[in-house]
């Protein structure tokens, strides 16, 4: 069986989800696993990627016109390397754009698609994936009956391995892009400077509502660096406007997996546990034992958050310094 | 402006799910359908466009009967007529088929939809009919700028926010924070009831996927809970020494 990845390039490097969908593509079985990358010049990521990139072939699509990334001419991208790799399965991971990305890749390629895969097995030579629906309250095991199979798989849920071999063979498949390939274009991509995205972050420290107000941020603040944390926002702290939009975790806003999520004074409703569910191990801090949010957690403590956090705070620092 | 809304009826959020007897759907019964929220954003979107530019919008669904509840929805919002596509929603590939047939029929300026339906929450209608009809599309979507036929879209991605130039007729998906969907009116409510929904029959091409089974997740966390009242300190030194020495989470 032949698997192809689709290495998603930001800002000069391979995004990690990237290489956790290696893992993922492993975690199938049995097959033979390439790549591919869509740019506009990939020499500079190449460079690295021969020496470390895990799979044994890389195809690169390169256009000048990529350097505004455009979801059209990458899906054909994707799909003309699915072809010339006679790929049976195409793996892309669910980010941002690659959500925007699989679904045309499977037009393309006629081939069936699961999104946003948390697990895959194989039953008696079938790929099963496992595809969490209804805001996570069930999840669906789906079979694709295609011969051509597209699957983005959700971040952080396999770990990249630091052990990548690096004797990859390098094709560059020349393909014909037409105008309209481009009719869409991503002219901007402005980046919040400095601080570790919510959808990205090994460790999370979401706050929510038993914050009381903005003026207590800080002490979300002060843990989340104690931790090497990212912070998030519950949705009922985005809708009051103490935080943006994109710290918001749960079905409205991002999808998280982090290694831990430490959740205060979030109440735990089903659309915010739709967005952190798949979490390795979750915390759950709330003045109200019978908070939803300590039915799904691995550890808790019922108490007050101002009184807590800065005593987690002093602790964590005494561990992890 | 022609304006086409893609509409989908789902399951509320907060509503308990049951699973059938075969464990491949959920049990309907008891179940509160609603039009899906993220569409509410698209519908509010198509409204407001059509009142700085006049024009029509066409509430469009795939499903059941039951569907034509959700298109109600959207034209007790505002929306003009509705069109039902009678057929089994079997795979999101076989409706973004159904849908695309409709849309190229009616020659719309703008199609919208919701991000994600909230049952499958696959995300893949837009990028699909994108392929499908051959015309651009911006995905999740939270700010949305038309000037004649050039179109400007805002998409918050991780770390950051992308901004998409593509141009009319396009599709667009409307993500949480694109505008305040109205509520409906009651005299809008009632007007509802007379605007038409044309009913067509679609039939799905191919099946390319198939459920094999649906599973509630059980619940397989420690769950350790410390009462923390009284006890901070001990609490919370408990609980960082079971994150480190137990979870090994750091």
């Amino acid at each position: 069986m032949n698997i192809l990845v689709y290495f998603e390039e930001r800002n000069g490097a391979i995004r990690k989800s990237s290489f956790e969908a290696i893992e993922a593509a492993k975690s199938i079985g049995g097959a033979t696993i390439s790549a591919v990358i869509v740019t506009a010049n990939a020499s500079s990521v190449l460079n690295e990627l021969v020496k470390k990139s895990g799979v044994s072939k890389i195809y690169v699509v390169e256009d000048p016109r990529l350097v505004h990334y455009s979801s059209r001419a990458a899906g054909k991208g994707v799909a003309e390397a699915a072809k010339a790799a006679g790929a049976d399965v195409v793996i892309i991971p669910a980010t941002g754009r690659g959500k925007d990305l699989a679904p045309r890749v499977a037009v393309r390629l006629e081939a069936g698609y699961v999104p946003d895969v948390t697990s895959f097995s194989a039953e008696s030579g079938k790929i099963l994936a496992i595809h969490p629906v209804y805001a996570g309250k069930a999840s669906v095991t789906m079979e694709i009956t295609t011969p051509k199979k597209v699957y983005s798989t959700r971040p952080n849920l396999w770990k990249a391995s630091k052990e990548l071999s690096g004797d990859a063979s390098v094709e560059t498949l020349s393909v014909s892009f037409e105008e309209k390939d481009f009719a869409e274009q991503t002219k901007e991509l402005v980046l919040s400077q400095g601080k570790i995205d919510v959808a990205e972050a090994d460790i999370i420290v979401t706050g929510g509502r038993g914050l009381k107000g903005p003026e207590n941020w800080g002490l979300i603040e002060n843990l989340a660096v104690a931790l090497g944390a990212a912070t998030g926002a519950s949705r009922a702290v985005v809708d009051a406007g103490w935080r943006p939009h994109s710290e918001q975790v749960g079905q409205t806003g991002k999808t998280v997996s982090p290694t831990l999520y430490v959740a205060i004074g979030v109440s735990g409703a089903i659309q915010h546990l739709a967005g952190m569910s798949t979490s390795k191990t979750i915390v759950a801090i709330n003045k109200d034992a019978n908070a939803p949010i300590f039915g799904v957690c691995d550890y808790g403590i019922i108490g007050d958050a101002f009184e807590l956090l800065p005593l987690l705070t002093e602790e964590v620092k005494k561990v992890r310094h | 402006m022609k304006i086409i809304v893609c509409v989908s009826h789902v399951p509320d959020t907060t509503t308990k799910i049951n699973l059938t007897a075969d464990g491949k759907n959920i049990d309907p019964s008891g179940v509160k359908f609603i039009l899906n929220p993220y569409d509410e954003f698209a519908v509010e979107e198509a409204l407001k466009l059509k009142e700085k530019n006049g024009g029509e919008v066409i509430a469009l669904s795939v499903g059941s009967d039951s569907a034509k509840e959700a298109i109600r929805q959207a034209l007790a919002m505002g929306a003009d007529r509705g069109i039902l596509i009678k057929g089994e929603k079997t795979d999101s590939f076989s409706v973004a088929e159904m849908l695309s047939q409709t849309i190229k029929a009616q020659g719309p300026d703008l199609i919208l939809m919701g991000k994600q339906s909230i049952d499958f929450d696959g995300m893949e209608m837009a990028p699909m009919l994108s392929e499908l009809l051959d015309l651009p599309a911006a995905t999740v979507i939270t700010g949305l700028s038309i000037d004649g036929t050039n179109v400007t879209a805002e998409k918050e991605v991780e770390g950051g926010k992308e901004i998409i130039t593509l141009s009319l007729p396009c599709i667009i998906s409307a993500q949480k924070g694109l505008n305040d969907p109205r509520y409906p009116s009651l005299p809008n409510i009632m007007k509802a009831k007379s605007k038409p929904i044309e009913e067509i029959s679609g039939t799905a091409s191919e099946v390319r996927s198939i459920v094999i089974k649906m599973d509630k997740p059980e619940k397989k966390r420690a769950n350790k809970i410390i009462e923390g009242d009284g006890n901070a300190a001990g609490a919370a030194a408990e609980l960082v020494k079971m994150l480190h020495e137990e979870a090994k989470v750091f």
